[in-house]
């Protein structure tokens, strides 16, 4: 211990002292300073590269999202729209099938109508021709028949006889 | 040695073998000289080698008013130059040391004799006479020395270095785009180091920015003075106990100035111990506000000088030992030595400046004991 | 008898030397059981060695 004292020297005391405080002034001026600066800075920069970096990753992942939402949604309205038009094409089909049917069905008694009328009508018609033919013989019968007076009578009440059974 | 080497050259299978021995060889072969030349040497010539080791050991522990690159003992010649000598003797004396000229003569100034002795400087009388106590300790007056001495031209070189390196540091960031250029790639690593594994984690986040520069500094400060001192330029600066006493002061300053209430709280009435216990706690807590910088100061100072010292004393058994076995062992420990000491340069400016940073961290602590 | 003081310092520096020992070996059975704690152990390990070593010097210069 005496020996460390007795080796100290104030002399380099002082000047370890003057030299070191400056050297600490002066390196925190012109070094640290701007050295620790210029790291913090670029680790500020790294991590806010690392941030923004990881932030467009996040959007890119949400864009995705979207994108097959979208997808998924348009997927889903084409189905809704490919339904729907089967849909009204079925109808449409079915309807006309219907008015077909209708129509046809309206043809068909039309045309059974005009036949029955026709019909009618021919059947008139015979009963006319029938009658007139009817009556001609009749006439021609009761010229002959007329001749005599009985016989008229007679004949007169066998119509009438049988004008009554009709 | 021809022979030898031709006839092994024959067998291709030994020749990878062949050129270690022949490394091996050329390695030990000036041992090997000059052992045989040493060996008519006598018991005694060994005996004043190794006071001859003993005092240059000494020597370059020590500081000094010259900057000797090499001498020759025995010419008494020395390649290096003198440095200012400044003393404060009723008024300023300034004079180069060249007027010692090694401590043989007397230095006349202002009517004054000043004579050297053990690198320290004596006021005496015309013929230089030291006058020695019972313990062989000078008595003559010694005048205030604030002279350049070989450490302060050391410090003051290592301070230009660091200054230069660092500012070209920081102005690469500006030309370069905020990246290092050069030296500063490994330089900066070793900043961010201090940053982020001693100042961050000991002091916290939240101070530790005010403590960087000192930090930063004592750490490159003392690592570069004790790789400084590795070199044959023979310095021996962190191994002064006057420059460690003057890191460790500046260390205790620091944190005495800007210690926060919760740390004197700690130290004179510790909280959550009985009311007496307090009181016997606090002249230890005191004490230990000291001994802490003692510490660090002791513990530089004393892991320096021990290297110094061990790796010294066996390179000076290189030249003890008659034989060349003794000899090249000595080399290869010196060499082992020698890459400790890199270890511990770097090891102890660490722990150091992670010491400093601890107590700055104490003398930082927040209040945090009621949970 | 008296016992020379560089025996005493003697003792004390196989005292820290143990205690150092002791104190690095601890340290590497916990950083090998927790490897990521290895920073906190490390400076931990260092702070104690320290200290061991401060007493170790003080022995050493009273001596």
């Amino acid at each position: 211990m005496e020996k460390l004292i007795e080796q100290f020297s104030f002399g380099l005391f002082f000047w370890q002292i003057v030299i070191f405080v400056g050297l600490v002034l002066l390196l925190k001026k012109y070094a640290w300073g701007p050295i620790l600066k210029a790291v913090n800075d670029r680790e500020e920069g790294i991590r806010k590269a690392l941030e923004s970096a990881e932030s467009a990753r996040k959007e890119m992942q949400n864009l995705q999202a979207d994108n097959e939402k979208l997808l998924k949604e348009a997927r889903a309205e084409r189905d809704a729209m490919m339904k729907e038009a089967r849909e009204v094409k079925d109808k449409m089909v079915a309807d006309a099938k219907e008015q077909a049917q209708a129509e046809a069905n309206k043809i068909i008694a039309s045309a059974q109508a005009s036949i029955e009328s026709e019909k009618q009508a021919a059947v008139n018609d015979l009963k006319n021709k029938v009658a007139e033919l009817s009556i001609e013989i009749a006439e021609k019968v009761v010229r002959q028949e007329l001749s005599a007076k009985d016989k008229q009578i007679k004949l007169v009440e066998g119509m009438l006889d049988d004008v009554k059974l009709n | 040695m021809h022979r030898f080497l031709s006839h092994l050259y024959l067998s291709d299978m030994r020749r990878e073998f062949t050129e270690k021995i022949l490394v091996i060889l050329f390695v030990l072969a000036p041992f090997f000289t000059w052992a045989q030349h040493e060996s008519t040497e006598t018991e005694s010539g060994a005996e004043s080698k190794r006071e001859g080791i003993k005092a240059f050991i000494d020597h370059h522990l020590q500081d000094s008013h010259y900057f000797i690159l090499t001498e020759d003992a025995e010419a008494g010649t020395h390649y290096g130059f003198p440095l200012p000598v400044i003393l404060w003797d009723n008024g300023l004396k300034v004079f180069s040391s060249s007027r010692f000229h090694h401590g043989e003569t007397v230095a006349e100034v202002d009517g004054n004799h000043y004579a050297l002795y053990h690198n320290k400087i004596y006021k005496t009388d015309a013929e230089g006479t030291i006058e020695y106590d019972d313990h062989h300790h000078p008595v003559n007056a010694k005048p205030l020395d604030f002279s350049i001495t070989k450490n302060v031209v050391t410090m003051l070189l290592v301070s230009l270095l660091m200054f230069l390196l660092f500012r070209g540091l920081a102005n690469s960031y500006k030309k370069n785009n905020g990246i290092p250029a050069g030296v500063g790639r490994f330089f900066e690593p070793l900043v961010v180091f201090v940053r982020d594994e001693i100042a961050i984690p000991n002091i916290g986040e939240k101070n530790y920015k005010k403590y960087m520069s000192f930090l930063l500094t004592i750490f490159f400060f003392i690592w570069f003075l004790n790789l400084l001192g590795m070199t044959p330029l023979g310095v021996n600066v962190t191994g002064n106990i006057a420059v460690t006493f003057g890191l460790a002061l500046i260390t205790f300053l620091i944190t005495t100035f800007t210690a926060n209430k919760n740390y004197w709280g700690h130290i004179f009435w510790m909280p959550g111990v009985p009311k007496l216990m307090r009181v016997v706690l606090a002249p230890i807590e005191v004490l230990g506000m000291f001994i802490k910088p003692f510490s660090l100061m002791i513990r530089l100072y004393a892991n320096m000088t021990a290297g110094h010292v061990v790796l010294m004393s066996i390179i000076g058994l290189m030249f003890l030992f008659k034989n060349w076995i003794g000899s090249s062992l000595s080399f290869g420990l010196a060499f082992a030595l020698s890459i400790l000491e890199l270890l511990v340069a770097a090891l102890q400016a660490y722990i150091f400046t992670m010491l400093s940073a601890l107590y700055f961290g104490m003398a930082n602590e927040e209040h945090h004991d009621d949970h | 008898m008296e016992i020379p003081t560089i025996v005493g310092a003697g003792l004390i520096v196989i005292g820290a030397g143990l205690g150092i020992g002791r104190i690095g070996g601890q340290a590497m059975d916990a950083i090998a059981r927790q490897p990521e704690a290895s920073g906190k152990i490390q400076t931990a390990m260092l702070i104690a060695a320290a200290l061991i070593e401060g007493i170790g010097f003080a022995a050493l210069f009273a001596a």
